[in-house]
C-alpha cells in the first residue's frame, strides 16, 4: 500500500445539547480547524468525504445540509461523497480515494446532534419492521442482551463493569473535549438508574452533540507539507450477521478486521506491538469484549482509552473518527493524557446494533 | 500503484411500480444473484460490498446491516453510501476508487429502492431544510418545475419539445426487458397528461419504481479473467455544489457543466458529441433531456430541442441517448444512477441485446439528485494507459 | 403448503407502520435565529454578506460555500423582490411536516429580495386574472400573529395588488 498519513485533525467539544449550532455549523468548525491544523488552505484540498446519518439528522440526504460547510462548493466545486455510518468508515473510503490516484488529500468530516431527535426511536428503526420493532428494541436494550450474554460467558459482575466506567471517567477528566469530566466511584455507577438491566445509566456513554474531522494525505503531500505526519500502517473493516443470527459474546467481524489490519501493518503480537488503543466502547461491557477480540485483552489499562473513550463522550457517527483523532494526538505527543512514548496506536470504530460492523486502524510515527 | 478498474458483471431486477412479491432484502438478493451469475462468480470471490439507497423511502436505518444476508457482505467489508438521487452514481464512483486503491480486487456494488413502501414526494421533501425549504417545497417535481420555467422563458423552448424527448425514452424502453414502463407514448399523450406542477405533466416525469441493481467491479489483475470485454472506467467526476435550493443557478445546470468539464479533461475528450458513442443520462423529467444536453456541451444554449427533433439521440442516430429507456421509464431511486452505469457497461461489453448500439467504444453515464447535483462517469472499450 | 413462488398478490401481506414518526427539534443556528427574529419582531429581512465575493445570502448561513469564508456582516434586504422562477403545484402529497395531504393547488416561487444574491422560496399568491410571470415584482404579506418561523410570511403577491 502506498503510504498515506493523517496530517490534520479537529473535534468540537462534545456536549449533551448544542442548542445554538446547526450540524452544518459544527461541520464548518471542524473542517476549518482541521485545515488549519494541517497548515492547508482549502484551495489545496483534493476532495471530501462526509459522514452522516439521515435518521439522526432528521433529513433525507442530510449530506446536503453540510456540503457548503465541508467545502463542496469551493471554487468551481470539489469532488465529494458521503458514507452513512461512523466517520472512521468514511475515512476508510477517503483513504481509498487517495490510493486510487484520484486525489492527493481527503478531508473527512462526521457530525451528529443526537439531541435533535429521539435516539431510541431512531435506533429502533435499525430493526426489522415486520419482526422486531414492536418488541421495542433499540440500541440500549439490544446492548443489554449482549452485555448479559457476555457477562455470563466470562463470569463478569456488574461491579467489574463499573470498574471499567470508573477508570474511563478518571481519564476523561483530563480530556478538554469530553462531555463528562468528573471522577466517579464504583458505587456511584452501581447506584445509577437501571436503563435496561444489566446496563445502568453510567454504564452507557452519554450521548453527545458534536463533530470531528481529519485530513488524509498521500506520501508526497504529507512529506512536503507536514512536520508531524501520522502514517496509516493498516486498516480494515468487516460486517457481521444481524444480532439475532450470531453469538453475541464474541465478534467474528472484529477478529477478522483486526487480523487484516494487523497483517497490513506487519503486527504479529498486537499486545506487544501496540502502545496505545482507543476503543469505541459505547457501553462498559464493550471495552473488555472488543479488547478481547482485538487480541488486546491483557493490555495495561493505562494504555487503553486515555481520552476516557465513549464513556465520557458518545457522539454517534463521530465517535469512531474521534478514536482515530485521539490516536493521532497520542502519536504526535499532543494528547491531553499522553501514554508513555507511543510509537504505534490502534483506533477502533463500530457501526450498527451490538457492533455489527467494525473498523480497525493501525497508525504509526514512522 | 493505483489499479485500472473495469465493470465486469451486472445484474438487475425486473423493475415495477410495486414489487409486491418481494421484500427489499429479496430485491437486493435478486440483483446480487444475477450479477454474480453474470460474472460466473461465487459470493466467496467478492472482497467487499457497498450498498446504497435513501433511508426514508423504506424507513430503515442502516440498510447495509439489515440486508446483510441478501447483499452478500457477511464477514466482509461493507460500506453504505447515501447522497439522494445521486446515490447510484455515487456508488458507481465509489466502486471505482475502492478497487483502484488496490484495497479490493473484486467489489460488489448494490443500489436499491422499494419506493412503493412510502410516499416518495413526502420523503423527498424531508431532504430539504426543515426551517427554510419544507414549507413550500414539494419533492423533486417542484424543484424541476422551476428549472423548466426558467429554461422555457429564456429560450422559448416549448412543452411540445419536451414531450418529444419523453417519447424518445419511452420508445427506447420497449427494447429493455427490465424497464418498468414499456408502453409507447406519443407527443399528444404527454401534452394531454395531467398537470403536476406547471409546466410538468405526468408523462414528463419519471415514475417511482421498486428495483435493485448490482454491479461487480474488478481490478486489472482480475477483470479480463471474469469478462472478456470489460468496461474500463476512464474518468469520474462529482459536483454536489449546493446546500440551499435558493442558491441554485437554474440555467445552465452548473453541476453537470463542471462535472463533465472535469471528466472530459481526465478522459482526454475534446469533442464529446463525436467521441462518445452512447449515453445513459439520469434525466428524471423530459426537459432535462433538452437543457442538460447543453450543460454536457452537446448543443449550444437553447439548441438541444433541434437535436431531439432531428432524431440524433434516437436509436440509430448520431449519438443515441438512454437506449435503456432512461429514468423516464424506470426509477428505483437508490439504484437509478447505478443502472445507468450497468447499462453503459453492457453497451461496451456488446451485451445490451435489443437495445445495443453498434460498436460502442466510449460511453458516458450521469447521476442527478440532491440540490441539483451531478455525478458523471466515462467508460471505454480499451484499457486506459 | 403453497409454493411461495406461486403466491397471488391477494395472499401477500403488507405491514403498515401506521402513525409511527420520528420527532425532531432542529436547531435554527445563530444566523437563522437572527433572521427569523427580525422577521417576527420587525417584518425586516436580513442577509449575510460574504467578505470575499460580496454576495448577500438569504437565508443567512455562516459560510459562503464558493469562497469558504465566514460571513459576519449583516445587510438588510427586501422586503420587495422579483420573481425569478415559479410553478403551480397541482398534485396532492403527504406533507412530512404535518402528516396530512398538502392542500393544492398552490403557487411556489423563487423570490430574489432586493439586495440579495440568492433566492428565498415561498408561497406565491396566484391571481387568476393576472398569471405570474418571471421578473414580476413582489411584496410579502405577513401573518398578524408571528412566531419566528418562515410561515410568519403568509405568501408573496404582486407588488401592485390592490
Amino acid at each position: 500500500m502506498e503510504r498515506v498519513a493523517v496530517i490534520g485533525v479537529a473535534q468540537t467539544v462534545f456536549e449533551a445539547r448544542k442548542e445554538a449550532e446547526t450540524y452544518a455549523d459544527l461541520v464548518y468548525e471542524v473542517a476549518d480547524q482541521a485545515l488549519k491544523d494541517a497548515g492547508m488552505d482549502i484551495s489545496e484540498l483534493g476532495n471530501i468525504v462526509t459522514a452522516s446519518n439521515d435518521f439522526l439528522d432528521g433529513r433525507t440526504i442530510s449530506s446536503m445540509a453540510v456540503g457548503d460547510a465541508a467545502g463542496a462548493a469551493f471554487g468551481g466545486g470539489l469532488n465529494i461523497s458521503t458514507v452513512e455510518g461512523d466517520g472512521a468508515f468514511a475515512a476508510f473510503y477517503g483513504l481509498s480515494r487517495i490510493l486510487s490516484g484520484g486525489y492527493s488529500t481527503t478531508l473527512v468530516t462526521a457530525h451528529s446532534k443526537s439531541s435533535e431527535g429521539n435516539p431510541l426511536l431512531i435506533s429502533n428503526a435499525c430493526f426489522d419492521p415486520v419482526y422486531e420493532r414492536a418488541l421495542g428494541l433499540d440500541f440500549i436494550s439490544a446492548a443489554a442482551l449482549q452485555a448479559r450474554v457476555y457477562m455470563e460467558r466470562r463470569g463478569l459482575s456488574e461491579r467489574d463493569l463499573a470498574e471499567v466506567v470508573r477508570l474511563n471517567r478518571a481519564k476523561g477528566v483530563l480530556n478538554p473535549h469530553a462531555q463528562v469530566r468528573r471522577e466517579i466511584s464504583i458505587s456511584e455507577v452501581l447506584a445509577s438508574k437501571p436503563l435496561a438491566p444489566p446496563i445502568r445509566e453510567l454504564d452507557a456513554g452519554p450521548l453527545s452533540d458534536g463533530a470531528a474531522a481529519v485530513i488524509l494525505a498521500g506520501e508526497d503531500f504529507a512529506r512536503r507539507r507536514c512536520s508531524n505526519p501520522v502514517w496509516i500502517e493498516g486498516v480494515s473493516l468487516c460486517a457481521d450477521a444481524r444480532m439475532t443470527d450470531r453469538q453475541l459474546w464474541e465478534s467474528a467481524a472484529l477478529r477478522k478486521a483486526a487480523q487484516a489490519a494487523y497483517g497490513m501493518a506487519g503486527i504479529a503480537n498486537p499486545s506487544d506491538e501496540i502502545d496505545v488503543a482507543e476503543i469505541y466502547a459505547a457501553f462498559s461491557y464493550q471495552e473488555p469484549l472488543w479488547l478481547e477480540e482485538l487480541g488486546l485483552g491483557a493490555m495495561d489499562k493505562s494504555r487503553v482509552n486515555p481520552s476516557g473513550g465513549c464513556l465520557c463522550a458518545h457522539a454517534l457517527v463521530s465517535a469512531g473518527l474521534v478514536r482515530v483523532i485521539e490516536a493521532v494526538l497520542q502519536l504526535r505527543g499532543k494528547a491531553a493524557n499522553p501514554a508513555p512514548e507511543p510509537r504505534r496506536a490502534l483506533a477502533h470504530a463500530q457501526s450498527g446494533i451490538c457492533g455489527q460492523s467494525h473498523c480497525v486502524w493501525i497508525l504509526g510515527k514512522n | 500503484m493505483a489499479k485500472r478498474v473495469a465493470i465486469v458483471a451486472t445484474g438487475q431486477t425486473e423493475h415495477a411500480a410495486n414489487r409486491w412479491d418481494a421484500t427489499g432484502g429479496e430485491l437486493i438478493g435478486e440483483a446480487v444473484r444475477r450479477a454474480l451469475e453474470d460474472g460466473g462468480l461465487r459470493r466467496e470471490d467478492i472482497d467487499g460490498v457497498i450498498v446504497g439507497n435513501m433511508d426514508h423511502f423504506e424507513g430503515i436505518n442502516g440498510v447495509e446491516h439489515w440486508s446483510i444476508d441478501a447483499n452478500g457482505g457477511l464477514l466482509k467489508p461493507v460500506l453504505k453510501l447515501t447522497t439522494g438521487g445521486t446515490t447510484g452514481s455515487t456508488l458507481a464512483v465509489a466502486g471505482y476508487h475502492l478497487v483502484a486503491s488496490g484495497l479490493f480486487e473484486r467489489l460488489l456494488v448494490v443500489g436499491w429502492e422499494k419506493n412503493s413502501e412510502s410516499d416518495t414526494t413526502g420523503a423527498i421533501t424531508t431532504a430539504f431544510d426543515p426551517v427554510w425549504d419544507r414549507l413550500v417545497f414539494a419533492g423533486a417535481v417542484s424543484g424541476l418545475a422551476v428549472e423548466a420555467s426558467v429554461y422555457m422563458r429564456r429560450f422559448g423552448v416549448t412543452e411540445k419539445d419536451a414531450a418529444r424527448a419523453a417519447v424518445r425514452d419511452r420508445r427506447h424502453a420497449l427494447n429493455n426487458p427490465h424497464a418498468h414502463l414499456r408502453k409507447e407514448i406519443s407527443v399528444s399523450h404527454v401534452l394531454d397528461s395531467p398537470m403536476l406542477a406547471d409546466p410538468i405533466k405526468a408523462l414528463d416525469m419519471c415514475p417511482r419504481s421498486d428495483g435493485a441493481c448490482a454491479v461487480v467491479y474488478a481490478s486489472e489483475d482480475a477483470a479480463e479473467k471474469i469478462c472478456p470485454r470489460p468496461a474500463w472506467i476512464l474518468a469520474t467526476a462529482t459536483r454536489h455544489l449546493y446546500s440551499y435550493l435558493g442558491d441554485v443557478q437554474l440555467y445552465p445546470l452548473k453541476s453537470l457543466e463542471a462535472a463533465s468539464g472535469e471528466a472530459y479533461r481526465k478522459a482526454g475528450i475534446r469533442e464529446p458529441r463525436k467521441e462518445i458513442d452512447v449515453m445513459e443520462l439520469y434525466t428524471p423529467y423530459s426537459f432535462a433531456n433538452l437543457s442538460w444536453m447543453e450543460a454536457l456541451g452537446l448543443a449550444g444554449p437553447g439548441q438541444a430541442a433541434r437535436l431531439i427533433w432531428d432524431g440524433a439521440t434516437d436509436m440509430g442516430g448520431e449519438l443515441p441517448v438512454n437506449p435503456s429507456g432512461g429514468v423516464l421509464s424506470t426509477n428505483p431511486i437508490g439504484a437509478t444512477g447505478l443502472i445507468r452505469a450497468a447499462e453503459c457497461a453492457l453497451q461496451i461489453m456488446g451485451r445490451a441485446g435489443a437495445r445495443q448500439v453498434p460498436d460502442v467504444q466510449v460511453a458516458l453515464s450521469t447521476g442527478f439528485g440532491g440540490c441539483m447535483w451531478s455525478d458523471l462517469l466515462i467508460y471505454g472499450r480499451h484499457k486506459p494507459a | 403448503m403453497a409454493d411461495i413462488n406461486r403466491l397471488n398478490r391477494r395472499d401477500v401481506l403488507v405491514f403498515a407502520s401506521g402513525g409511527a414518526f420520528q420527532p425532531y427539534r432542529y436547531s435554527v443556528g445563530r444566523a437563522g435565529s437572527r433572521f427569523l427574529t427580525e422577521l417576527r419582531d420587525h417584518g425586516r429581512f436580513l442577509g449575510l454578506r460574504c467578505p470575499g465575493c460580496g454576495r448577500v445570502y438569504v437565508p443567512p448561513r455562516p459560510v459562503c460555500g464558493p469562497c469558504y469564508r465566514k460571513m459576519e456582516e449583516w445587510a438588510e434586504v427586501g422586503p420587495l423582490g422579483t420573481l425569478t422562477a415559479f410553478t403551480v403545484l397541482r398534485f396532492a402529497f403527504i406533507d412530512p411536516e404535518t402528516g396530512l395531504k398538502k392542500p393544492v393547488p398552490y403557487g411556489y416561487g423563487f423570490i430574489r429580495l432586493d439586495g440579495a444574491d440568492t433566492d428565498l422560496q415561498h408561497f406565491l399568491r396566484i391571481d387568476p386574472k393576472r398569471p405570474p410571470k418571471i421578473g414580476m415584482r413582489l411584496r410579502p404579506v405577513f401573518e398578524k400573529e408571528r412566531c419566528g418561523r418562515l410561515s410568519d410570511i403568509r405568501h408573496f403577491e404582486r407588488e401592485d395588488t390592490p
